[in-house]
Order: structure tokens, then sequence, then C-alpha cells
């Protein structure tokens, strides 16, 4: 494999890789939480749906402006669509992977209904202004590093970045962050020190619908040009599947997302690259999905998730 | 019947009612006739139309194509269920066991007799393996199963497009050639009767799986001892089970249900393998079926009719200006809201009734 080729390569591999990294930290605030959020996939879709209609709709008169709108739009629907999670899950006591898959079911339907309502077919209208790249000035420069990182790139890699070093430093290194732990790992026990469990679970689970509906509208606008049902196309799923191989940190879930992105380059670039072009590019689809596994089984035994995710939060228990 | 499997009944009816509900408030909300719903949920089941009073038997027919796969899904994902696991790995499942049929069927000469039952039990067996190894690896490592049966679903989903692209070959990207008339569960007789339908002979092993999953999970010693662990996995081990070898066999027992479906719309509906751009949900359509059947093999059958009364509505809903998607926003909010269950046991216990055990055979 050439060096240039690697480097033609690089900024597709992170242009997949920001939505995934996004939503898996979505992932991870919820999870941390205690509450399981296989509903990634489909908040993603809800987001997206919500930034394409949006830039579409405000792009004749905001111009440039349109596509941040639309992800802020994205953000609050995304909000907004996963307050059925947490109020199932967390109030009614709801299992929580029946109600994620009942979201996932859910957000396929609303977002085709509503855009056969409000465009009259089966996706939304294309926008021409998408996000477009950029490359930095100065930082470019850099040898190496400036042409993987600053040249070419899409802005939301930065803002996923940055992401990344809000979360761990929320997570890790505040007292909220402590206290969302907490209620991840022993709930009863941090009632017992006065923490709110459904109120930090409630912030868990609507922070991981922020940030995957923001991952929604990161990948509508840079990898599309319209919302189609088949926009998403299971990136929620390798988002989990990012947040399990990244063991549930921020720092490991951007190593995994930029691996997982890669992958996915490496099927458009298979036919380039000798010894990789006898393969067919579904073997490196299915890369992400196998590598989860194996991870999960040779890390079987090691507590390496929050212990309560997943677990109905019963205050009797002990 | 008894007071637990009467409350699950009533859980039941009460959510279907209320998803119903809220797909006709949606409905009116974005300014349409939830009539056109009702309408076409009766032309599609029983192909009587009464805004036009026409009588077209094919309908029948096609609701029972929709019906089937969904039924069979379902009986996946309430085995599991009753074993306390969660299968979300039904779509991958189906995929499998109709990539095992295609591969049977085109590649296998023989007489219909032999040919059919070969491909049915190689789908069954197909699925049954992907199955297996979530059940394993939960069994074995303690992995949880619903991550592994999701990413399984994308493996198999490409898979299944890699060897029908790759290997076998398609002849137009997306089909592959027709499979010979051995392999097929067409009947000349079923779709004259319903006036040229697709239906086929695939209603036979899908009754023929409902009674198998009540015959096992009711009557047997074996059944007893799956739904043992479900109920309590330390209890059942005490009891000298053998817990780990019970959650491979469930699992795979509830691959083999899926794969059978993969078989049946393979060789039935359809007559050749496909490559898919993504899965067609009849994973999904199966975790909503199996909850509001109550994980009952009797339960499904009645839920898998009523969902696939619902698919059955979509085009027509469609062409009468409703989007047919509101049978997916109909059945999302059904799955909430028997997942509600709690919330809805106490608004249960507000309207008078007396309040009761917790619900029995959920996942949790």
């Amino acid at each position: 494999m050439s060096f240039t080729i690697l480097l033609e390569m690089f900024p597709i591999a992170l242009m997949f890789a920001v939505p995934l990294v996004i939503a898996a930290l979505g992932g991870l605030f919820s999870e941390r939480s205690g509450v399981v959020n296989i509903a990634l996939e489909g908040i993603m879709m809800v987001g997206g749906f919500a930034a394409a209609a949006i830039t579409w709709l405000l792009e004749p008169s905001m111009r440039g402006w349109a596509p941040w709108i639309g992800l802020v739009v994205g953000i609050a629907s995304g909000m907004v669509f996963s307050l059925i999670h947490a109020f199932a899950s967390i109030n009614l006591k709801a299992d929580q992977v029946i109600s994620g898959t009942a979201l996932n079911i859910l957000a396929g339907g609303l977002t085709v209904y509503l855009a056969q309502i409000f465009f009259h077919q089966q996706r939304t209208k294309a926008f021409t202004s998408g996000f477009t790249k950029i490359s930095v000035p100065v930082l470019e420069d850099i040898p190496v590093l400036g042409r993987l990182f600053f040249v070419q790139a899409y802005p939301t890699f930065y803002v996923a970045i940055a992401l990344v070093a809000l979360t761990w430093f929320v997570v890790y290194k505040t007292p909220f962050g402590l206290r969302l732990r907490s209620c991840g790992e022993h709930p009863q026990a941090a009632a017992s020190m006065g923490i709110n469990v459904y109120r930090m679970r409630y912030i868990g689970v609507v922070i991981s619908g922020a940030l995957a509906g923001l991952a929604g509208g990161v990948m509508i606008l840079t990898q599309d040009i319209q919302y189609t049902v088949a926009s998403i196309h299971g990136y929620g799923f390798i988002a989990l599947a990012s947040l399990i191989f990244g063991k549930w940190n921020p720092w490991g879930v951007l190593g995994t997302a930029i691996f997982f992105g890669f992958s996915e380059t490496l099927a458009l670039y298979a036919k380039d690259i000798s010894f990789l072009r006898g393969l067919p590019t579904e073997v490196f689809s299915m890369v992400p999905y196998i590598l989860t596994i194996i991870v999960l089984v040779l890390s079987a035994g090691k507590t390496v998730g929050p212990k309560a995710a997943g677990e109905i939060y019963d205050q009797g228990k002990r | 019947m008894t007071k637990a499997k009467n409350d699950k009944l009533v859980l039941s009816l009460v959510a279907t009612g209320l998803g119903f509900l809220l797909g006709a408030i949606v409905i009116i909300g974005t300014g349409k006739n939830p009539f056109i719903m009702l309408n076409a949920m009766v032309f599609g089941t029983t192909g009587i139309n009464i805004a036009k009073g026409i009588f077209n038997a094919r309908y029948i027919g096609e609701f029972f194509i929709q019906a089937m796969p969904i039924i069979l899904t379902g009986l996946s994902v309430g085995f599991a269920f009753r074993t306390g696991l969660f299968n979300i790995g039904a779509e991958g499942q189906v995929l499998v066991g109709g990539l095992a049929a295609t591969i049977i069927g085109l590649g296998v000469r023989a007489p219909s007799i032999v040919h059919v039952p070969m491909i049915i039990l190689g789908a069954m067996l197909a699925g049954a393996l992907w199955g297996a190894l979530p059940g394993f690896l939960k069994a074995r490592y303690n992995v949880h199963e619903v991550v592994v049966t999701i990413m399984m679903n994308y493996i198999g989903l490409h898979l299944n497009n890699h060897i029908v692209r790759n290997i076998i070959g398609t002849t137009d990207g997306v089909k592959t050639a027709v499979f010979p008339k051995t392999a097929m569960l067409s009947s000349e007789f079923l779709a004259g009767v319903t006036n040229g339908s697709r239906l086929n002979w695939g209603i036979v092993p899908t009754v023929l799986a409902v009674f198998v999953f009540w015959f096992l999970i009711e009557k047997t010693t074996f059944g007893f001892g799956l739904r043992a662990v479900g109920f309590n996995k330390e209890g059942a081990r005490y009891a000298g089970m053998k817990v780990e070898r019970n959650v491979m066999t469930s699992m795979a027992i509830a691959g083999a249900f899926a794969g059978l479906a993969g078989a049946v719309m393979a060789i039935g509906t359809f007559g050749f393998g496909r490559t898919l751009p993504a899965a067609e949900g009849y994973g999904f359509d199966g975790i909503a079926v199996a909850l509001v059947g109550g994980n009952a093999a009797f339960g499904i059958m009645l839920s898998g009719l009523l969902f696939g009364m619902l698919k059955a509505a979509a085009p027509l809903m469609q062409s009468a200006g409703i989007p047919k998607e509101i049978g997916s926003i109909i059945q999302a909010s059904i799955v909430v809201f028997v997942a509600m269950k709690y919330g809805l046991e106490k608004l249960l216990v507000l309207m008078g009734r007396k309040s009761r055990e917790p619900v029995e055979g959920s996942a949790v």
C-alpha cells in the first residue's frame, strides 16, 4: 500500500468516523448513567431527518449558516425523541432493550411519514450546501500531521475531537461525572449518598439523544445530499460497537471509530491496493461487527462496561 | 384461563388499542382521514372493500403472505424470551436461512418431495447455527446476547450479499436466477382459490411451527427446563438443570424458527435469492409480534396476523393518500406500550382493577 493512497484515504476515513465518534459518545453518557441505549440508530435517523429538512428550508436565505442551524435542530429533535426512551425505561421501568428497539422502529416510520407529509416523497428534498471541506491555515503546513488532519477535512471533525475531550473531562474530572458513573455502577449506593438516580439517568439519556441527533445531522450533511430511510444504514449500531470496543472510554471510542472508519474506506479503495484486491467489499463492511464480538469474548469476565447498565433501578433493592 | 394469562391478554389488548389510537391521532394531526386506514385494513385482510362494495380474494392470500414470516420470527423471538434471552438476531437468522435456501435451491437437482424438505431443513439449520453462536458465547463467556445478535445481523447481511453477488451471481445485480420448479412451495390450487395471489404451501410449515413451539414449551420436560432457566437461572441451576446447555439450545431453536421464515420467503414468496441494501425488518417485526402475543404459541400466531394486517394494508393506505409508514409508527407505539407494562398496570389499577402479580415470561 503506497503512502499516497494512505494519505488520500485518511480524510475519507475521518469523514466516516466523525458520526460514529459523536453517536458513541452519546451512548457513553447514557450507559454510564445505567441506561442501555440501542436506539442510537433511530435517534440518528431523527436527527439526520431534521437537519436535512432544516438545511434545505434555510439555505436559500441563510447560505453557509444553514447546515449549522440544521445541526442545532438535529440536536434538539434527538433530545426530544430520546425522552420517550427515558420516560419508558426510567419512569415506567420498561426493559431498556425493548424500548430502544421500539424507538428504532418508530424512527424509520416517523421520518419517512413526515417526509411524505412535508415533501410529498419518501425522502427529504435535496439540499445543495452541506458541509464543505476546509484546510486550516498554518496547521496544514505541519509535516505529515498537517496532511492527515488539517487538509481537506470537514469542520465537523474538529467538533468531534472537542466533544471527545469535553466528554473525558466531564465524565472523569467533574463531580457531575462521578455522580453519573456511580448511577451506572451501583445506583442504590449512589442513592444512599443523596444522588437523584432518576434525574442523573434522565440527563444521561437526553445527552445521548443530543449527541446521536448531532451525529445523524453530521452524517447526512457530510456524506449525503438528502435524508432517506437508508441514510444511516447501521451506523448507530457501529457506534454501539465503537463504544464497546473503546471500552466505554472517550479516547478509546475515538480510536475505535477512526479504525472502523478506516475499514469502511478500505472497502472503497481495495481495488487500488494490490494485496487487498481479491477481497470483496463486503468483507470490510463486516470487520467492525466481527471485531466487536471478538473483543467481547476476549474481555469476558473482566468488568469493562458500567456494571448496572441495563438494570431497571429499583429503590428497594440492595 | 388463569389470572396471570388473563392479565397478559388485557395488557396486550390495551397496548394494541392505545397504539392504534395514537396512530389515528397522528393521521388526524397530519390532516388525513383515519377511516381510510380502517377501510384499508379490512380490505387488505378480507378482500372486502366497504367503501366501494367490491370483493377480491387475492387480498386474503397476500395477507397471509405478509403474516407468515412475522409469525415465524415472532416464534423465534418469543422462544428466546421464554428462556430469558433477547433474540434481536432474528433478522440475521432470516437472512442466512434465505441464503441457505438459495444455495440448496439452485445447487441441488432433486424431485420436489426431496428438494423442498432439504431446503427447509437446510435453512433451519443455518438459522440455528446463526442463533447458536450468540447462545454459546452467552453460555460460555457470559457475553450479552443482545449485542452479539445485533452484530450477527449485519454479518449475516454482508455475508448474504457477498455470496449472492460474488459466488452465486446475479442476473441484474440484485436477484439470482429463478429457482427450479422442484424447489418451490408455490401451489396452483392456493393461488387459484385466492384469485392469483402468491399464497403457497408455506402456510403448512408455519402452522406446524406454531404447534411445535406450543408442544416444546408447554408439554415437554425439555421445555419446562428452558422455562425454568427463564424464570430463575440460579434456581434452575440449583435444581440440577444444565443452564448453559439450555441457553445455547434455546438460541439455536429460536434461530431455526427464523431460518424457516427465510426459507418460506425465498422458495414461497419470491422464488429467487436476493442481495439487500439493508435488513428488511422481519426480525424487528418479530419482537413486536412476540411481545404482543405474550410469548405464547397461539398468542404469537394471533398477533402475527394482527401485524400482518397492518403490513397488508400498507400499500392500500399509500394509494389512498396516507403514508404507509403509519404502520411502523403504530407497531412501534404498541411495543412501547407493552414495554411500559408497569405504567399500564398502574393505569388498570386506577381504572378499578385489583393489583395482581407481575406478568410472567418477560426477558428481564
